[in-house]
């Protein structure tokens, strides 16, 4: 099958990008995209030009580095997925598809499709830790914890911080991802040390990044490809309003 | 200014809980107008003189109202401008992913139907509320006591049809409006359930419905019937 490409070409991250017409030939269905990608770039090595870069690592779904967008939607046309799970089977032979970056002030392009997606990281260092002795590992079982309780946080946990959210906000929110982390270790037992004080330095390092706010459009969870609800982002919210409101008590 | 909230999570909580005032306001204010409808003019005039002879609780409960709504459009402003600054360079192509998504022509333009109904109630509130009076001849008799004849008002006013098509109009945008509004003031103080979330989010198209036609019906009605009353 063939496919017309039309890529986000940026040299480096201060050039200003303009898209770049491909057409790939002689594509196998069973091909997943970056396969396809993989394609045109020994083709553009070939001809002596520079391939088109984008960020991959497991190609299996679950390590949260590829991401881009197909056609205005994060990670393509498939719900629940990376588009490293993306096969060439869900679009049609001949049809012309749109590439372009993640597009967010916090997520600034270094290279064609690849973002700088640090800020996530910052958001982490902020308070997504918990607390834990030094010494031998505690033994696994020695902290009970009912099944629906591990469920709710693990629920949250399988965000694997690929910024898809971010991408498809149309607010440019952090929200999903920032409320999975909060959720995830406010569930748990081991969370609640630093329970109180993650939800307001997580929050607050999330508006310092320059994110949006989250006006509930959902699309976050449409494109997830772990599926995170926006049930975690009402639950970030209820953590933090708690906090603000026992910080206002205790004046 | 510390009691202006700093944090996206608190400006978000002080846009729903505005908005849950506003839509509080709304019901209460559709079931007081359709008093108009009923066909004896001294309905709605009792219970304007009663509202009215409330003094300073009426007061006390305009100026909250008008606290709520200047605070509603100012947080709303503030998620606004956050989002230009978070995506200053916007996307050639925009997709939507279907699925478990919520985004709607509602939900994309509620800074635009909300500025509508930001130019449309001070408008509405000078012609009828603050319009002509007992001074103005206006007048009605209840129970031997004279009162302000709102109802004659109201009907002389909705003969224009200049003033029904507007009402309509933004009436209409009331619904967009409020499709997205009610379950997302829900989600944003941070209740969501599994089961009921999805029951507000439908409940939210049917309730936008039911006030958009509950308020345009009564221009069009009085419009219609105009000549009779
Ligand atoms: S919440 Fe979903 S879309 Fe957002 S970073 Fe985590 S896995 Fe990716
Ligand atoms: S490359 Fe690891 S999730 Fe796609």
């Amino acid at each position: 099958m063939t496919l017309h490409l039309r890529i986000w070409r940026q040299a480096h991250a201060q050039a200003s990008g303009r898209f770049v017409s491909y057409t790939v030939k002689d594509l196998s269905p069973d091909m997943s995209f970056l396969e396809m990608l993989d394609v045109l770039n020994e083709e553009l090595t070939k001809k002596g030009e520079a391939p088109v870069e984008f960020d991959s690592d497991c190609r299996e779904g679950i390590c949260g580095t590829c991401g881009f967008v197909i056609d205005g939607v994060a990670h393509g046309p498939r719900r629940g997925r990376t588009v490293c799970q993306l096969y060439l089977r869900d679009f049609r032979d001949g049809q012309s598809v749109t590439l372009e970056p993640f597009r967010a002030k916090a997520f600034p392009v270094i290279q064609d499709l690849v973002v700088d997606r640090s800020a996530f990281e910052r958001i982490i260092a902020a308070g997504g830790y918990i607390s834990v002795d030094t010494g031998s590992a505690p033994d696994a079982n020695s902290i009970l914890i009912p099944k629906e309780v591990a469920e709710g946080a693990f629920d949250a946990a399988a965000c694997i911080g690929c910024g898809a959210c971010v991408a498809a906000c149309p607010n440019a929110s952090a929200s999903l991802f920032v409320s999975a982390k909060i959720a995830h270790l406010a569930l748990l037992p081991q969370g609640q040390p630093e329970r109180h004080r993650r939800v307001l330095k997580m929050v607050a390092q999330m508006d310092r990044e320059n994110f949006g706010n989250c006006s509930n459009h959902g699309e976050c969870e449409a494109v997830c490809p772990k599926n995170i609800s926006i049930k975690q982002i009402a639950l970030m919210r209820r953590e933090y309003l708690t906090e603000i409101w026992k910080n206002f008590r205790a004046l | 200014m510390t009691f202006w909230p700093r944090s996206s999570v608190a400006k978000k909580f002080l846009n729903g809980l505005t908005g849950l005032g506003l839509v509080l306001f709304i019901i209460i204010h559709l079931a007081g107008n359709l008093l108009l409808l009923t066909g004896n003019p001294d309905d709605l005039n009792r219970y304007a003189h009663k509202l009215e002879s409330l003094g300073p609780l009426l007061l006390f409960a305009q100026i909250g109202l008008a606290l709520f709504f200047i605070l509603h459009i100012l947080s709303a402003l503030t998620v606004y401008f956050d989002r230009l600054r978070a995506r200053p360079a916007r996307y050639a192509v925009s997709g939507d992913a279907g699925g478990a998504s919520r985004k709607t022509i509602s939900s994309e333009t509620m800074l635009y139907t909300g500025l509508v109904l930001l130019v449309f109630v001070p408008w509405h509130v000078i012609s009828l509320k603050f319009g002509p009076g007992m001074a103005q001849g206006y007048v009605t008799e209840l129970d031997g006591v004279a009162v302000r004849d709102l109802y004659r008002l109201v009907v002389e006013y909705f003969q224009n049809p200049v003033h029904v098509i507007l009402y309509v109009a933004v009436m209409l945008f009331l619904g967009f409006h409020l499709r997205h509004g009610f379950w997302s003031m829900i989600q944003s103080l941070g209740a969501y359930h599994p089961r009921l979330t999805p029951l507000w989010y439908t409940g939210g198209l049917l309730f936008a419905a039911a006030m958009a036609v509950g308020y345009l019906v009564i221009p069009i009605w009085i419009y219609m019937n105009g000549a009779k009353i």
